[in-house]
């Protein structure tokens, strides 16, 4: 099956001629060369197959919006090409080309309009737009009188009332209320499961991990990463701190995991264990068990104050639980060079059944974006299983005790 | 260029409900709404009436009406009003769009057909209001009514292909903008609209006839004042210009389309 989607060595670069007249004589077949010349994009190439979702991930600046522009053609390209087999529907700027003299209902065949519906798909598709917006009376109303969250609903309906077979979603989407945000992820899971591929742009790991079969990063222009979601957000989350002097290694695991430490690598973690509260090491852990999670961290350098945090992930590597010695009110100040501190963590894991892994970060204060000694992604792997309680499902465990009455 | 008509074939709908959106959005909240469209240009005629009826009024040989020069005057202005309305529309069509362009993929061809497409409604507007008012003073309307689809098609020619071309350079340049307002006041003075031509001194006489507009005018004042048909010499060459620069136009504007976002 063909690709729904291909994009092909595309590069975008902005043109400044100097003189406007010179731009004019070049689309008359003259040859001028542009005075400056600004790629935001290079040499981007990727694909999308039917049914798939790919996550987009940058920092500002890295091209994502750009890119975005040139798959749904409001942007031409400067050079590569690209192909879309299918049609497109992007959930970009919503509410766009909405006229606040017109009732909804008005504004929802002018916006299908611009999707270039006709009148009778778009009159067909109409009782189920309005349903779907639930504003009620406001329907026939102008868009004037409309809260920002009812323009939303009422755009968001519009954009999706026709499955695509590529749709495109930003991060900066919030659509009204959580009902509704709820109602939209919904439509857009369905989408997936009726064949619509998904291209989501996001700074929200989380969003991109639960959504994604592949995720794309993005830097300075250039395509840096593509693969699977966890390991490329986690390349993403190492970008992000990565300083001047500091470095980013990718190791591959036994496991066939990616692991990707960064930073200054002045402090390290030498060793990180889960053990009984006997003292015995261990790699499964029962629903319940008190465990200690016991970290070596040396300092390299001198190190003035050091922070030690850690993040419990789960399978898809959504964070679980986190924190670190700053919000505790342990730092650690004036580590000299060669010393090793060692953590114990104690706790209940009250987590459900499953494959967990635990990131650390090794900071001078709450974030990793300051000063960023380590960052080490799947330090640690364990599972959790349940040897000893009743059968439950989720990745917390919170035993309920039923009182049952019945009343006849 | 058929994949462009083929486009806009496409979007029809979209273009029919754009002119009614466009038209109701600009007298939405307005109490006289879309009287405006034709209550605008004909208290201009009364000023004009008013003020020159006198000292034109005898210049028009050939009539009997004591109206003949407001007559004259309206079907100037009709002529008039549908190229200003096109060009100063079509000369900010990109840039009032450019949002919408910069956010949407839609063909883009659709933009002039609905400025067009508002202009001409409230053009007709006008053409109705001005023939109810011809009957009133008793001018009924005659068979060289006829020529006006035609004339206004020509007319929809020339204004596109001025508007479209500066309205694309205006996206670069947009002193282009500015300069227009200008040189359209000018323009007005130019073209025997609120005098005759014959009443220019001699030297003046080569200005009016270098200006298209001249051409186009005078064949409504023919059609509507006098009852007879236009001059065709020189309306074929109007015609045959217009169609040209129309051309020139589109191909500019297909070479611009690309970058043209780029600026927005």
């Amino acid at each position: 099956m063909p690709n729904i989607l291909e994009v092909n060595g595309l590069g975008k670069a902005f043109r400044d001629y100097g003189s406007e007249f010179k731009r004019f004589a070049s689309w008359f077949g003259v040859r001028v060369t542009p005075r400056h010349e600004h790629w935001v994009l290079r040499e981007i190439s990727f694909s999308v197959g039917r049914g798939e979702a790919i996550g987009i991930v940058g920092q500002n600046g890295a091209g994502k919006s750009t890119l975005l522009k040139l798959i749904t053609r409001t942007l031409m390209p400067t050079e590569g090409t690209v192909a879309v087999h299918g049609r497109i529907a992007a959930i970009l700027e919503l509410g766009m080309g909405f006229s606040p003299d017109l009732s909804g209902r008005q504004n929802v065949y002018h916006a299908a309009g611009l999707m270039g519906f006709s009148r009778e798909q778009i009159d067909t598709a109409m009782p189920e737009i309005e349903a779907f917006a639930e504003i009620g009376e406001y329907f026939d109303q102008h868009v004037r009188t409309y809260s920002s969250g009812m323009q939303m609903r009422v755009a968001f309906s519009v954009a999706t009332a026709f499955r695509p077979d590529i749709l495109i979603v930003d991060e900066a989407l919030s659509v009204g209320d959580s009902y509704f945000q709820h109602k939209c992820f919904k439509r857009i899971k369905e989408f997936r499961e009726q064949g619509t591929s998904l291209l989501i742009v996001s700074h929200d790991s989380g969003a991109i991990q639960s959504l994604c079969d592949r995720a794309v990063l993005l830097q300075g222009g250039r395509v840096v990463r593509d693969g699977d979601p966890v390991e490329v957000m986690d390349a993403y989350n190492a970008l992000i701190a990565e300083r001047e002097n500091s470095t980013m290694k990718v190791e591959r695991l036994e496991t066939g995991q990616v692991q990707t430490t960064s930073g200054t690598f002045e402090a390290v973690v030498k060793g990180i264990r889960l053990h009984t509260m006997e003292g015995e090491q261990i790699e499964f852990v029962d629903v319940g068990q008190d465990v200690e999670l016991r970290i070596d961290v040396e300092a390299r350098a001198d190190i003035p104050r050091l922070v030690l945090g850690y993040m419990i992930k789960d399978r898809l590597g959504q964070p679980v639980f986190g924190t670190n010695t700053f919000h505790t009110r342990q730092v650690v100040d004036d580590v000299p060079a060669g010393c090793t501190v060692s953590y114990v963590a104690r706790f209940t894991m009250n987590l459900g059944p499953g494959s967990y892994s635990i990131s650390t970060a090794l900071v001078s204060t709450d974030t990793h974006l300051v000063d960023n000694y380590e960052w080490r992604d799947l330090a640690l792997i364990f599972t959790v299983a349940n040897h000893s309680h009743a059968h439950f499902v989720g990745s917390a465990w919170i035993p309920p005790k039923f009182d049952i009455k019945s009343t006849p | 260029m058929s994949e462009l008509l083929r486009a806009v074939w496409r979007y029809r709908h979209f273009i029919l409900s754009s002119v009614k959106n466009d038209l109701k959005a600009r007298f939405a909240r307005s109490r006289l709404g879309a009287a405006w469209m034709v209550l605008q240009p004909l208290a201009q005629v009364a000023i004009y009436s008013v003020v020159l009826s006198r000292v034109m009024g005898a210049k028009l040989p050939g009539t009997t009406n004591q109206y003949a020069y407001s007559i004259y005057l309206m079907a100037g202005m009709l002529a008039w009003s549908l190229f200003i309305e096109v060009v100063t529309r079509s000369l900010t069509l990109f840039v009032d769009n450019g949002n919408l362009m910069k956010k949407i993929y839609f063909p883009r061809a659709t933009l002039p057909f609905i400025a067009v497409g508002s202009a001409l409604v409230s053009n007709l507007m006008l053409f109705v209001a001005t023939i109810f008012i011809f009957a009133i003073v008793g001018h009924p309307p005659t068979w060289a009514l006829l020529w006006l689809p035609l004339l206004m098609a020509i007319n929809v020619a020339f204004s596109l292909g001025i508007g479209l071309l500066l309205g694309v350079i205006n996206v670069f340049v947009r002193d282009v903008g500015q300069v227009m307002a200008v040189i359209l006041q000018l323009w007005f003075w130019i073209t025997p609209i609120v005098y005759m031509p014959s009443i220019l001194p001699a030297g003046f006489g080569r200005v009016i006839a270098a200006n298209p507009l001249y051409y186009i005018v005078s064949a409504f004042q023919n059609v509507l004042l006098y009852g007879r048909g236009p001059d065709l010499l020189p309306l074929v060459w109007t015609a045959l210009g217009s169609i040209f620069l129309l051309a020139i136009a589109f191909l500019m504007f297909r070479r611009a389309a690309p970058e043209m976002v780029d600026v927005l």
